[in-house]
Parts: structure tokens; C-alpha cells; sequence
């Protein structure tokens, strides 16, 4: 018996919150299509809860026997966009109501795939599903939607990020918190299973098992046994601890993939914070040496942390995927939320630190006054970087409709407080309302 | 099924007599054990095994009972896990 590992792994668990973000399973719902909506949507509450029916219950067996908390149970399925298509329903709002139905029966704490694929152009399903985003987020609890506007390959669809700039602002109008579930991508991935963004994609199988990991009190951790030594020392540490991480992601998403009876998808490499003490991202990078997050010398530990996490955890796991990397969810890290609040961190910052980490501009919440096309000047600059750069890029921030910098908006639970930041109030309007299409880049024609 | 036990509290009269004793009732058969004193704390680590006809949740249940009883912090985990993190 090793009882150093076994303590190790204990203390890892206990004390430094290591814990199975999410078992996500991703279900197609391609064989739903039904041009009677109602039908469409009974098929799809059907298959959901058949598909579905033992997977809070084989998480919780997992929790309970290995000792690993597993802090979500969720479910993505395939945009729904293109299922609702064949229907001439006029508004997609019936299709998320059936989708909260079902996780909400299943105890599935939320559900992914109320999305759009827009990243070349839109069908009529697209265009209905973005016009029903307002009003099916904020008349369901558990459903999360997507849309993704640009692409590597294809570029960025401009009209596309002047419409979901409006939609943000219109979900906004109802309660700002409700902005939380939707995001807007440019090259988003078939098989995230975090939310808001996961989706089922049409190049999934019927039924996969996702897992994303968390772990950042970990690496804290673990970089405080190395103080003052070189930054190579820092990565290696990095690179240990997230292979360690990364095994109970796999080890995790093997047990459930086997008592689902359905196949192991991938597991994300992602390190998400919670507001929780010692959960955080931005403390990990005031370790390896930085006064508060924000300072010069983020982008560059951030980059670090983000490519030792990955070279750490590609060879821990069979199958790698999602976002896999390092979440900078402003809200949801109570380091993070400190240094905004103290003005150590600006949006400016923010987005560079998107360049070198998995996502985008997250959780952040902005004054209500800030335009459509602001906001869609900040889809199109986080866009713009990941389409140039070849990486994912995600833009979700919250109009606190009635507030401004000073205040802050509460959403509870894992998702946190943002406090209210300010942004460049120069009109990018005429840029937006331009229209069009941003052609792809030169260095995406490879054939 | 093989599991590890890890019990952890204030050091007192008994505490492996009673974890033994509880284990054995439950016809659960240890394999190893370890123990030490860590910051004045008693902790002990113990590698058991039991047939696939006792049910991990009666093993659990029970064990927290006499966590309950004890005061001591009592944790059982399937013992693959611990191989899964830290073995190639």
C-alpha cells in the first residue's frame, strides 16, 4: 500500500477541490427530424429520456465509490437549428421548453444545443433559432444555446455577429443573468462538454460519453512547492500535475462510458475555476509570479499555463477534446473578480489573455447602456482572434441592463458575481452595419 | 472488491480495535494497515477487500455510522482510483 499516493491523491480531492467538472453525454437527435414539430419534439423528449435515464445515477454511483465529487451532470445535443429545420414551426421556443423538460425530469443540471452553426451563411432554421434565443432562454432554466459565427476555414459572418449582438442586448432586457447561457463562438468544437457552448455535432456518434475535468487548487498547489525556481521548472510542475488531473478524467469517463453501455468520447483538458477559495485560475498565475492577474506578464503565464496543461494531459488520456485548456471565466473566479474589482483587470487585458487560452471573453458583465454594436464589436475582435489564430474563440458577457461600473450582477452557485466593467464606448457601429462576410484567412487554404 | 479506508481525528483509546471490529462485522477483510500520527492527529490507511455479495453502500453506511459515533472523519474510496492517478 503507497501511502504517500494515496494521501496525495486524498489531499488533492479534499483540500485542493479536485473534482470532475462535468460528465456531459452527448445525444444526436438527427433521427427526430419530423416536418410536425410536435412529433419532432416528442421523438426528442422520448430519445433524451431513454438515452439518458441512468446518467445522474451512474454519476452519483461514481461519486459515491471513488470519493470524486462530480459537480455536473449535463447533456448536449445536436443544434437544434438543424433539427427544427424540416418543421414550419415560426419560433424554435416549443423545442427548448421540451429540452428543459427532459433535463429537469432526468436531474441533469443543464442541457446544451440550442444553437445555430452560422459561420458561412444561414439556413431559415438558423435564422428562426437566433430569433427565439430571447425569449427560450428566459422561459427555461436548465437549457443552454450557442451560435457559432466564424470559423478558420470560412471566416466571419458579419451579419451574424450584428444579429447576436442584438440578441444579447434583448436577452439582457428580461434579467441580465439570463445572458449566462448563451455564447457566441468562431471555431467552436463538435464535443465541448462545457457549458454554455456544448453541442452534439453532426460528425458525433449517436450517444457519447464527454467528460471535462477541473483542478486548478491542484496545480496551485503544487507551483507553491516550487517558488523562485525557473519558469521551465514552473511548466514541468504544470505538466505533472495536470497528467494526474487528467487520469481521473479518463479514469472517470471510462467507468461511466462502461456502465452506460456508450462509447467514451473525449475528455477536455480544461482547468475551470468556481468562486470557491482556491479554485481559481488567476491565483495560479499570481504564483508562478505575477502581482495580481492583469499585470504585464499575464498573457505570457497564461500561455504557459495553458500549453503545460495540455502537453500534461494529452498522453494521460486516450482521446482529447472540447476546449482543453485554461478557463478565465471572470465571474466564476473569485481571484479574478478581486482583481476587476481593485481595477488590476481590464476588458483590454481580458481579451488579449483569449489569445492564448482555450476560450474567450467569459462571463463579464458590461454597463446596460453599451450598444448592440459594441457588443458586437467585441464578438467580431474575439472572433477575429481565434479565426486568425486557428483556435476557439467564445465571447459571453452580460449587458447588466439598469447598471453600471460600480455595480455588479450575482448569478449564484458555480457561476459567481461579475462586477460590472467598463468598455470603450467608441461606436464601432458603422463597421457592424457594414453587413457581409470577413473572407477566411490566407493560412486556412491548406488543401 | 478492494477498497482503502482512511480514518483521521483526534488520536484516542481504540480507534483501530473499533474500525477492526466494525470491518469484521461487516465481513470485510483487511489486507494492509498503516498508521501515524500527523500534527497530533491519528491517522490510519487501510487496503480491505470483501466479496462481491457485501454491497458497497452497506460498507459506507456503516462506516459512517461509526464516524458518527466516533467523531472520527472515516472516508472509504474504491481503491482503482488511487492507481488511475498515480500509476502509468
Amino acid at each position: 500500500m503507497e501511502t504517500n499516493s494515496i494521501l496525495e491523491t486524498i489531499q488533492m480531492i479534499s483540500e485542493e477541490k479536485l473534482d470532475i467538472r462535468t460528465i456531459t453525454m452527448g445525444i444526436s437527435l438527427l433521427d427526430c427530424i419530423d416536418s410536425d414539430g410536435e412529433k419532432a419534439r416528442q421523438r426528442i423528449y422520448d430519445k433524451l429520456t431513454t438515452k439518458a435515464k441512468d446518467l445522474v445515477k451512474v454519476a452519483e454511483k461514481i461519486e459515491s465509490e471513488y470519493g470524486i465529487p462530480i459537480v455536473n451532470k449535463r447533456i448536449s445535443v445536436t443544434p437544434i437549428s438543424i433539427i427544427a429545420a424540416a418543421s414550419d414551426d415560426k419560433d424554435y421556443v416549443a423545442y427548448a421548453k421540451t429540452m428543459d423538460k427532459a433535463a429537469s425530469e432526468l436531474g441533469v443540471d443543464l442541457i446544451g444545443g440550442f444553437s445555430a452553426l452560422v459561420q458561412k451563411g444561414s439556413q431559415t432554421g438558423d435564422d428562426i433559432l437566433i430569433d427565439s434565443i430571447p425569449q427560450a432562454l428566459t422561459e427555461t432554466t436548465r437549457v443552454c444555446g450557442s451560435v457559432n459565427v466564424g470559423s478558420t476555414r470560412s471566416g466571419i459572418n458579419l451579419n451574424a455577429v450584428k444579429k447576436m449582438g442584438h440578441t444579447i442586448k434583448d436577452l439582457a432586457k428580461v434579467d441580465p443573468v439570463n445572458c449566462m447561457s448563451l455564447v457566441v463562438f468562431a471555431n467552436a468544437v463538435e464535443d465541448n462538454p462545457f457549458m454554455a457552448g456544448a453541442f452534439h455535432g453532426v460528425g458525433e456518434a449517436d450517444c457519447v460519453i464527454n467528460v471535462g475535468i477541473s483542478g486548478p487548487g491542484v496545480v496551485k498547489r503544487a507551483l507553491e512547492q516550487v517558488k523562485g525556481q525557473p519558469i521551465d521548472v514552473v511548466s514541468e510542475t504544470i505538466k505533472k500535475t495536470a497528467f494526474k488531473v487528467t487520469r481521473m478524467g479518463q479514469f472517470v469517463g471510462n467507468i461511466a462510458s462502461k456502465e452506460l453501455n456508450v462509447p467514451f468520447g473525449i475528455v477536455d483538458l480544461s482547468l475551470a475555476p468556481t468562486p470557491n477559495e482556491g479554485d481559481s485560475v488567476a491565483e495560479i498565475l499570481e504564483e508562478i509570479g505575477l502581482e495580481s492577474v492583469g499585470a504585464p506578464g499575464t498573457t505570457a503565464t497564461l500561455a504557459l499555463l495553458n500549453d503545460a496543461v495540455k502537453k500534461g494531459g494529452v498522453m494521460a488520456c486516450e482521446h482529447v477534446g472540447g476546449l482543453s485548456g485554461a478557463f478565465i471565466p471572470v465571474s466564476e473566479d473569485a481571484e479574478m473578480i478581486r482583481a476587476v474589482t481593485a481595477g488590476n483587470l481590464n476588458i483590454e487585458k481580458l481579451e488579449a489573455m483569449t489569445a492564448v487560452c482555450s476560450v474567450g471573453l467569459d462571463m463579464i458583465a458590461i454597463p446596460g447602456d453599451t450598444t448592440a454594436e459594441t457588443i458586437s464589436g467585441m464578438i467580431a475582435d474575439e472572433a477575429a482572434i481565434g479565426v486568425i489564430n486557428n483556435k476557439t474563440t467564445a465571447v459571453r458577457i452580460i449587458p447588466a441592463t439598469g447598471k453600471t461600473v460600480g455595480d455588479s450582477v450575482e448569478f449564484g452557485g458555480l457561476f459567481g458575481r461579475a462586477p460590472i466593467m467598463p468598455v470603450n464606448t467608441n461606436s464601432p457601429a458603422n463597421f457592424i452595419n457594414r453587413g457581409g462576410h470577413i473572407p477566411s484567412p490566407i493560412h486556412s487554404f491548406k488543401n | 472488491m478492494k477498497a482503502i479506508i482512511t480514518v483521521i481525528g483526534r488520536d484516542q483509546i481504540g480507534i483501530v480495535a473499533k474500525v477492526s471490529a466494525k470491518l469484521a462485522e461487516l465481513h470485510v477483510n483487511i489486507l494492509d494497515i498503516s498508521q501515524t500520527l500527523m500534527d497530533g492527529n491519528f491517522t490510519m490507511m487501510t487496503m480491505v477487500e470483501w466479496q462481491d455479495s457485501v454491497k458497497f453502500e452497506n460498507v459506507k453506511t456503516s462506516l459512517e455510522t461509526l464516524a458518527n459515533e466516533t467523531g472520527l472523519d472515516i472516508h472509504i474510496q474504491r481503491q482503482e482510483i488511487f492507481d488511475a492517478i498515480q500509476k502509468l
